[in-house]
């Protein structure tokens, strides 16, 4: 397994599959993954036609093929889409299936002969690594390097035209040559990345490393590693899977490796990721939790008119809340001196009169808000303020009190408490 | 006067539907100008068209008295905020630094004095502790800022900008304002596409009143008058509009094939 030419043939692979990642991202940030699908079912056609008309053995003339047929492929969805009242997915769809299908009849018409198989046509399909032979194999990875380069330099132009093309346009760069050298390396990386995994799972490779490495990184640079870095690994998968076990094409293990990255990016990733949002809605209710229950005593000190402590069984009483999470909220508010526990039960300290004012006020001044500014009922706006009193930011507080004149009463006539300086 | 914008005869079709009609004006060097009139009046079409992003059916224009071409490095557009992504992977440097792209520094690095220059244009924004920032964390007028930021590190002498105004803060009202002012004591010009009629009057001093005809052009003393007013927003010209859909539906070409209006200096 671990002979000179099976590592050749691994680099090698790594490096088509992390080339094609790196131009997939930019179609992946566009928004227009499903091009990248198109153009890699219609390089079919391409390919089995350069191997009928020309030599079947030299890769030069499959990579001119592909190239032809990617080109034909992406102006014909192009023009399509501005000549036509077609939608984008049905220009994208119509021109994938057809050219997909020409490619197959051509396949089957060059396999009866024989001569396809011979040369393994089969692995445009779902890829076979480990059938190119070691001259492809050279070509297709110096192709992949000068991807990989053409990004670099291009950096600037893709990076401002996929952000804000007007603008892109406005200061005069060349807008029209940027997006057709953007074409040439998509269909470029398709015709490199076909190599590994195959026409029907192409768009896997183009999309799946770019979504993932987006969870992880905010940098469009880090994130083009992180994309190659990925695919490369996925790759690595691929490859030793179909070269250990016979007849096991290399595609569907690089698309099943890529599809494990990404659903562990989109779980475990920081910030973005599903455990971390997850984590935070589990935080906003805590905050809710805490911030009601410290409205509870500060209206119960409103209403007596001096310091109140309740024990727990009378919160419970007052609150639709299980005593176990109550006892959470208690510990968490004791910890940050928000509260005290004394001999008759939990009371607020200042600070914890401060935070429960805050609360309050919120409340009451969303109320008017809504009665003054959108003209609802004052027996509609209660459960809408028990909401909003919990995300309100102090910005958005100083706006509302500006925009409302430092009003002193809510519509119920319960005085909004400021802070007394 | 000193003409910074001329707008010659100007038809606009947008998917082939007219969206301004002969519309014709010379704005003036070193004021704050509103483009103002209601929705889907062409404000934004003539901004673009102006900007080179969109072709005209006839007419042409020009800035300093020559083909926007010839002038691109002395003119900063300002995009609508909602036009873009703000998903997009980038902070806020990232964006400010786009403003000193050029067609010959492509395929260069970004030098210190690029650098430098978008660090000011931050400052005068007030969002240097933003630098860092992740693009898709900022809030409505801090996003607007970043594009004025962007616009300011072009260091041009003219800027068109495209509702800056929409959704935005107190604070990046009073930002902007303040930047306005700055900006017109350096001597540079401002065009502003605003749909407000309520602060039109206080931001500018000079007002194109548009709905898909030039209603008027001038100082804001003789433009913002009832009756011009009324004008530009009581309501659509019916005969336009209809003819407007007409011309989009018969695919009508609105000049001959052969017609060319030529640009006096190309």
């Amino acid at each position: 397994m671990f002979d000179p030419i099976f590592i050749k043939v691994l680099i090698g692979t790594l490096l088509l599959a992390a080339s094609s990642s790196v131009v997939g991202a930019f179609s992946f940030l566009k928004g227009e993954s499903l091009v990248g699908d198109a153009i890699a079912h219609a390089l079919l056609p391409g390919v089995v036609l350069a191997f009928i008309l020309g030599d079947g053995r030299n890769p030069l003339f499959l990579i001119f093929g592909a190239l032809v047929a990617g080109l034909i492929a992406h102006y014909g969805i192009s023009f399509l889409e501005q000549r036509t009242k077609l939608k984008a997915d049905t220009a994208i769809s119509l021109v994938l299936s057809t050219f997909f299908g020409f490619g197959i009849m051509l396949l089957s018409a060059v396999q009866r002969t024989g001569l396809g198989q011979q040369a393994g046509l089969e692995r445009f399909l779902l890829g076979k690594a480990a059938a190119i032979t070691l001259f492809d194999l050279y070509v297709f990875a110096a192709l992949a390097v000068v991807l990989l380069v053409s990004v670099a330099v291009f950096f600037k132009g893709f990076q401002l035209m996929t952000f804000n093309e007007d603008f892109a346009a406005a200061i005069g760069l060349p807008v029209q040559v940027i997006r057709f050298v953007f074409t040439i390396l998509t269909v470029l990386a398709v015709t490199v990345g076909i190599q590994s995994v195959g026409v029907v799972l192409m768009a896997a490779l183009l999309i799946t490393p770019a979504a993932a490495a987006r969870s992880w990184t905010s940098s469009l640079r880090f994130m083009l590693v992180l994309s190659a870095v990925f695919a490369a690994v996925a790759a690595l998968m691929g490859t030793v899977v179909s070269a250990s076990l016979p007849k096991m094409p290399t595609g569907p293990w690089i698309v099943l490796g890529l599809g494990g990255i990404a659903i562990i990016s989109l779980l475990f990733a920081p910030e973005k990721g599903w455990i971390a949002r997850r984590k935070r809605a589990k935080g906003n209710q805590l905050k809710t939790q805490r911030e009601n229950l410290l409205k509870l005593l500060y209206g119960a000190e409103e209403r007596e008119g001096e310091t109140v402590a309740m024990t727990s069984d009378m919160i419970v009483a007052m609150r639709r809340q299980h005593l176990d999470g109550l006892r959470k909220t208690l510990r968490s508010l004791k910890k940050e001196y928000l509260l005290v526990e004394r001999p008759d039960g939990f009371a607020l300290t200042d600070k914890g009169r401060s935070e429960g004012r805050r609360v309050v006020r919120l409340h009451r001044l969303w109320e008017l808000y809504l009665t003054e500014r959108l003209g609802m009922a004052a027996d509609h706006i209660h459960p809408q303020a028990e909401t909003m009193e919990h995300i309100i930011t102090p910005e958005i507080e100083a706006l509302i009190v500006k925009e409302l004149g430092n009003p002193e009463v809510d519509p119920h006539q319960s005085p909004i408490p400021y802070e007394e300086d | 006067m000193e003409k910074s914008i001329e707008v010659h005869n100007l038809t606009v079709s947008y998917h082939s539907k007219p969206v301004l009609w002969d519309v014709d004006f010379e704005l003036p060097k070193g004021k704050i100008i509103g483009v103002v009139g209601p929705n889907g009046s062409g404000k934004t079409t003539m901004l673009k068209t102006v900007m080179g992003l969109m072709k005209p059916d006839s007419g042409y224009t020009e800035i300093f008295g020559q083909p926007l071409d010839k002038v691109r490095e002395r003119v900063s557009y300002v995009p609508q905020r909602e036009s873009v992504d703000w998903d997009f992977p980038a902070d806020v440097m990232d964006v400010v630094l786009m403003g000193r792209y050029r067609k010959n520094n492509l395929f260069k690095r970004i030098t210190k004095e690029d650098r430098r220059i978008a660090t000011e244009a931050l400052e005068k924004v007030n969002l240097l502790e933003f630098a860092d920032r992740q693009i898709s964390q900022l809030s409505g007028g801090q996003q607007q800022r970043v594009f004025i930021a962007r616009s300011l590190a072009q260091q041009a002498d003219i800027y068109l900008m495209d509702e800056p105004f929409v959704g935005v803060d107190a604070a990046t009202e009073d930002a902007i304002l303040k930047l306005l002012r700055d900006m017109k004591n350096e001597g540079k010009t401002v065009v502003i596409v605003h749909h407000d009629l309520q602060t039109a009057n206080e931001y500018f001093d000079w007002i194109v009143l548009l709905n898909t005809r030039l209603v008027a052009a001038g100082p804001k003393e003789e433009v913002f008058t009832k009756e011009l007013l009324q004008e530009a927003y009581g309501g659509r010209l019916t005969v336009l509009s209809k003819l407007g859909d007409l011309i989009s539906d018969t695919e009508f070409p609105l000049r001959e094939p052969d017609f060319k209006e030529d640009h006096p200096k190309e």
